[in-house]
């Protein structure tokens, strides 16, 4: 009976924790008029309290509208994001998938140190890897250009420490089944390695995507050009006397991270699990 | 020709080899990360340990050091239990699944996209303060006052609620279900269940949880900065918005030292926790 009482409790706070996105996405669809004279408080105009109604008294699209199709410069900023974060996720698997296989299937010197600077890495806070980032793309000449922020994490170690653990759970019986029956390196990786490690490199696409669509830290330090901003520093730019744009764009924003948060959630759980268990 | 047949097979057997499994990673490891952390070390003695001086005496970095060590202190406890308690009504619930996805869609939310809300619940005139005051509590101005570190704190919690709620239940599942229904069958209440079974198993778990939460504690920054900029109200200013004005004036001396010590700190809380799992593996079989 407690318990079912704890868990309404729960159920009630679960909802409490959705609102905020809720009301974004529901305040998208309200009026300019209705929308400035809820935030008259903020926008500075006159005093009074800010009142908000989830729901829209006349519901319209035009913000979106707008954005969509009278913005360039919104598009721009959309394209941004989207370039970031494929080229990233993109790298990473190239680089990563194989680094975590060899971790776990080879045997070779210094594996166990090389992995320990591994895990100490993905440690780091940014505050920490900010100077050294810097140093290594101001010398490359790479600063305020989209590989300054696309590079540092194409080589983060987090997806390799991931992976890793997945594809050690791939049996090593297959594995030398497969060396004696005359399968190259790259043939067992190809056609068993990636096949049995798939819920690990999704757990690692799916956060990655996550964390790199919510970039904020990099872009503002190696970024210094405002057109080529991801959608994270640039939506927050946008004035609130625009309150109907900076919603549609928020939405926009929100709609592919809820997409892919929807579409694999059994592997973000299965990511967050694997990532808090020892190594 | 017998050599050329040599050759190609040496090539062949070199482009086989394991190396290249490991090769990229590593070189890119080394390009953007070891050697521009050797010489951010470096940098940071470049003139003996008078960085290491200066910093420990930049009044900004007690502020930053003491506000983050502060927001650790109190965040962490506040999320650990209310996500420990959340856990255990949600793991054997039927609902389970659908608890989970929506204590973890914060987690798929990017900052930005909320900036405006935030804005809109924070302010003065804003959505607390109104729940507050029909509960009768003064208003409070929570992001021009010693308040500001409380919205870190909420919004802390609300993005890492269920990451955490994740990682528990993860824990709990992974107690054996006999363990439990023994005592059960003995007459324990539910109660005595989770404080004498099923929390001492979780011990281990609750350090990982305690790391995590420590390594995404240094995440609020993103909130903090996009609802309050640079410099934000004293209470909220972080380590990193400390680093961002040190590198906005291109104070590459004082970002090494300080650099160098936050990652020997880190390095440190890694090597305990592996320390503290090796001395649980050693205590619990």
């Amino acid at each position: 009976m407690k318990m079912k009482i704890f868990r309404g409790i729960l159920f009630v706070i679960g909802i409490a924790i959705c609102l905020p996105v809720i009301a974004s996405a529901l305040g998208a669809l309200k009026s300019k008029r209705e929308l400035s004279d809820s935030l008259a408080a903020v926008i500075g105009a006159s005093g009074g309290k800010i009142s908000w109604h989830l729901l829209p008294f006349y519901p319209t699209a035009r913000h979106l509208v707008k954005l969509l199709f009278y913005t360039p410069e919104f598009l721009s900023v959309f394209w941004n994001s989207v370039k970031i974060v494929a080229c990233i996720l993109f790298g990473q698997m190239f680089v990563a998938i194989p680094a975590a296989w060899a971790f776990a299937k080879f045997s070779f010197r210094g594996r166990g140190a090389l992995y320990v600077t591994y895990v100490i890495l993905m440690m780091m806070p940014f505050s920490v890897m900010m100077l050294p980032s810097y140093l290594a793309l101001n010398g490359m000449k790479l600063m305020d250009t989209h590989f300054a922020v696309i590079l540092p994490a194409v080589f983060s170690t987090f997806p390799v420490f991931l992976m890793y653990r997945s594809f050690c759970a791939v049996p090593k019986e297959l594995y030398e089944a497969a060396r004696i029956d005359g399968a190259g390196e790259w043939q067992i990786f190809l056609r068993i390695g990636v096949p049995l490690g798939s819920p690990g490199i999704l757990s690692a696409l799916v956060l990655g995507f996550l964390e790199y669509w919510n970039m904020v830290e990099q872009p503002l330090a190696f970024l210094s050009t405002p057109s080529k901003w991801p959608l994270s520093l640039y939506l927050p730019e946008i004035n609130l006397q625009y309150a109907g744009m900076a919603l549609a764009a928020s939405v926009i924003m929100l709609i592919p991270a809820v997409f892919v948060f929807f579409m694999g959630q059994d592997y973000l759980e299965q990511g967050i699990i694997s990532s808090g268990m020892k190594g | 020709m017998k050599d050329v047949v040599k050759l190609s097979r040496k090539w062949t057997s070199i482009l086989r080899s394991r190396v290249w499994f490991l090769l990229p990673s590593v070189i890119g490891v080394f390009v953007f990360a070891l050697i521009p952390f050797a010489d951010m070390l470096i940098r940071s003695f470049s003139n003996g340990a008078g960085n290491y001086q200066t910093v420990f005496e930049n009044g900004a970095f007690h502020l930053a050091m003491m506000n983050t060590l502060r927001f650790a202190g109190v965040g962490i406890p506040i999320l650990l239990i209310c996500s420990f308690l959340a856990a255990f009504g949600i793991y054997k619930s039927k609902w389970m699944r659908f608890l989970k996805s929506i204590y973890l869609l914060p987690m798929a939310v990017p900052t930005a996209a909320l900036v405006l809300i935030w804005k809109a619940f924070f302010h003065e005139a804003g959505l607390l303060n109104q729940l507050l005051t029909a509960f009768g509590i003064k208003e409070i101005d929570w992001l021009g006052s010693g308040a500001a570190f409380w919205v870190l704190v909420i919004s802390y919690i609300w993005k890492n609620l269920g990451y955490t709620v994740a990682l528990w239940i993860a824990g709990m599942m992974s107690v054996p279900e006999s363990y439990t229904e023994a005592a059960r069958v003995d007459g324990a209440t539910e109660r005595q269940c989770l404080f004498y079974i099923v929390m001492p198993q979780l011990r281990p778990v609750f350090y990982t949880i305690t790391m995590l939460s420590f390594l995404n504690s240094f995440k609020v920054f993103r909130e903090a900065y996009l609802v309050a900029g640079s410099y934000p109200q004293k209470s909220m200013y972080l380590l990193q918005h400390l680093f961002n004005n040190w590198f906005t004036n291109l104070e590459i001396d004082k970002m090494a030292a300080a650099g160098v010590l936050l990652a020997v700190f880190f390095a440190g809380c890694s090597i305990a926790l592996e320390k503290l799992w090796q001395w649980e593996e050693g205590d619990g079989e």
